[in-house]
């Protein structure tokens, strides 16, 4: 298999891991799901840093984030397939 | 006119050794994906029995002052006698209560590390150095201690400089000898983590524990703020239901009196940290759960430690309630008597200590380009897809027996010798 742009821990998750360096908008990103490997194909819409967020879906505001199965936050914001998903647009529950 | 360098059996533009008696070796830091073997297998490694039955993988002398008027002292004999440690902190005088029993209990447990050959106490009065050096004393090592009211810097630097002498001299003969894994105790905590480290690094130490643990070995996680967003998986890996509840009681009466007492509306942007949030951490959710991946899918812990605690139950996977900050956490887990540390890092936090050696892992292909010296084993290949986590662990395991037996780490031969006590609450 090629190398990945994108990495996914669990398919309930709402957003994967950009795992490459300068990566570009516009990009068809290979992205493997690491619970079974399964892969997928998605399109960026910005430039994302490695080690930053995609949205995997389309997010709408007040949605909960799913990252390892989990809930990791609250979208602040409507969030498009393929974008940047940070703490401009989400934040934590706890504090 | 500047003159070429004049090199032999190294490439300056790889920072490689070509040559070892005959051999070409690569710094294992510059190469992917996988360590070099550890000779002698992973079934065993070459340690110093001290004379309590623990096994150390240092041979140190330490120059230990009870409190902060105490480090020049320590620090003059440290530089009269060469091999010696000296390990200056800031604290140690109107300390009372609970944060005193921290302060007797992290620098005995310090003292008394296998880690440490002998130590010598330094105190500004004598009552407090006696509770130091008879803690230490109890593993049967040589320790001495030395109040410097009454007799000022000199005359306990020149005395202390003697004992030292004898030491350092006497520690120079012991020799290692071949231990079983199960005498070897690893400790972990992660730090300037990112996405990176819960797809790779993190589970990389989970995957070590799953596979050392069933081998009788110690370990030990902590870090009680950070597994906020993942306290109800961390519960449920508690060896009973009972201790289980016992760890929630402890996370949230941390969530409770510190965390609510003092909390801004961001934390102040210190949970996730800068470095977290460049990385690609967004939330304190995200950072635990990831932070988490260190403990593996099968190892459940089998007890709750105070910080500097040593563990009582045997061997196991233990929780210490620590800090998130890095060289308090390292230290707490030294003075709980761990001789070994694996440090997973994203976005490359360069801790070490003096005492312990601290294994660096990184699955950060950025981190491996930019900083590389600071890196022990690199695990990018994880985000490749062309190294499992399985493998990983393997090469993780090479890598501590490796260290076990001597092989000096990245922060150790970086000089890195971070040393931080835990504070409770502010002085009397």
């Amino acid at each position: 298999m090629s190398a990945p742009h994108l990495l996914v821990h669990e398919h309930k998750d709402t957003v994967g891991v950009v795992v490459v360096e300068n990566l570009k908008a516009g990009t068809d990103m290979l992205a493997v799901v690491t619970h079974d490997n399964k892969d997928f194909r998605i399109t960026a819409k910005a430039d994302i840093p490695i080690g930053h967020k995609v949205a995997l879906t389309d997010i709408k505001k007040g949605d909960t984030i799913w990252k390892y199965g989990q809930d990791i936050g609250i979208a602040k914001a409507d969030i498009a397939k393929g974008e940047h998903v940070h703490v401009h647009n989400v934040k934590t529950k706890r504090w | 006119m500047a003159s070429a360098p004049i090199v032999a059996n190294f490439d300056l533009n790889t920072n490689r050794l070509k040559h070892v008696k005959g051999r070409r070796i690569e710094a294992p830091a510059f190469k992917a994906p996988l360590a070099k073997k550890a000779r002698g297998g992973t079934e065993s490694f070459l340690g110093w029995r001290r004379e309590n039955g623990r096994v150390g993988v240092r041979n140190h002398v330490v120059l230990l002052p009870l409190d902060d008027l105490s480090n020049a002292a320590c620090e003059a004999v440290a530089n009269n006698i060469k091999g010696t440690l000296a390990l200056p902190h800031a604290y140690g005088r109107l300390q009372f209560g609970a944060d005193l029993d921290l302060h007797f209990r992290t620098l005995i447990g310090i003292g008394s590390n296998p880690n440490v050959a002998a130590v010598v106490v330094i105190g500004i009065e004598d009552a407090w150095t006696k509770i130091v050096v008879d803690g230490i004393a109890r593993t049967g090592k040589p320790v001495v201690g030395f109040g410097i009211e009454g007799h000022g810097d000199i005359a306990v630097i020149a005395k202390a400089s003697y004992v030292a002498k004898e030491f350092v001299q006497w520690a120079s003969e012991l020799r290692r000898e071949k231990c079983p894994i199960s005498d070897l105790w690893v400790s972990t905590k992660c730090g300037e983590s990112d996405t990176t480290t819960g797809l790779s690094s993190c589970p990389t130490v989970g995957n070590m524990y799953d596979k050392l643990i069933p081998k009788g070995i110690y370990g030990v996680f902590g870090e009680t703020s950070e597994i906020t967003g993942a306290e109800h998986l961390c519960k449920a890996r508690a060896a009973t239901p009972e201790l289980g509840e016992r760890w929630y009681r402890m996370w949230k009466a941390y969530q409770d009196e510190v965390i609510e007492a003092h909390k801004t509306s961001d934390l102040s942007d210190s949970q996730p940290t800068k470095g977290n949030i460049a990385g690609g951490l967004t939330t304190i959710e995200e950072k635990a759960l990831g932070n988490l991946e260190k403990i593996g899918r099968e190892c459940r812990y089998i007890d709750i430690l105070e910080p500097a605690e040593t563990p009582a139950k045997g061997p196991g996977l233990y929780f210490m309630d620590t800090s998130s900050a890095a060289a308090e956490c390292v230290t707490l887990m030294a003075a709980g008597g761990y001789v070994v540390h694996t440090f997973p890092t994203g976005q490359g936090n360069v801790i070490g200590n003096p005492i312990v050696p601290v294994i660096k892992i990184t699955g950060n292909p950025k981190t491996m380009r930019t900083m590389p010296e600071h890196i022990d084993l690199d695990v990018s290949g994880i985000l490749r897809r062309d190294m499992t986590i399985p493998e990983a662990g393997d090469a993780l395991i090479e890598t501590v027996i490796r260290t076990a037996n001597g092989r000096l780490t990245a922060a150790e031969a970086l000089g890195h010798r971070e040393f931080v006590m835990t504070k409770l609450y502010r002085s009397a």
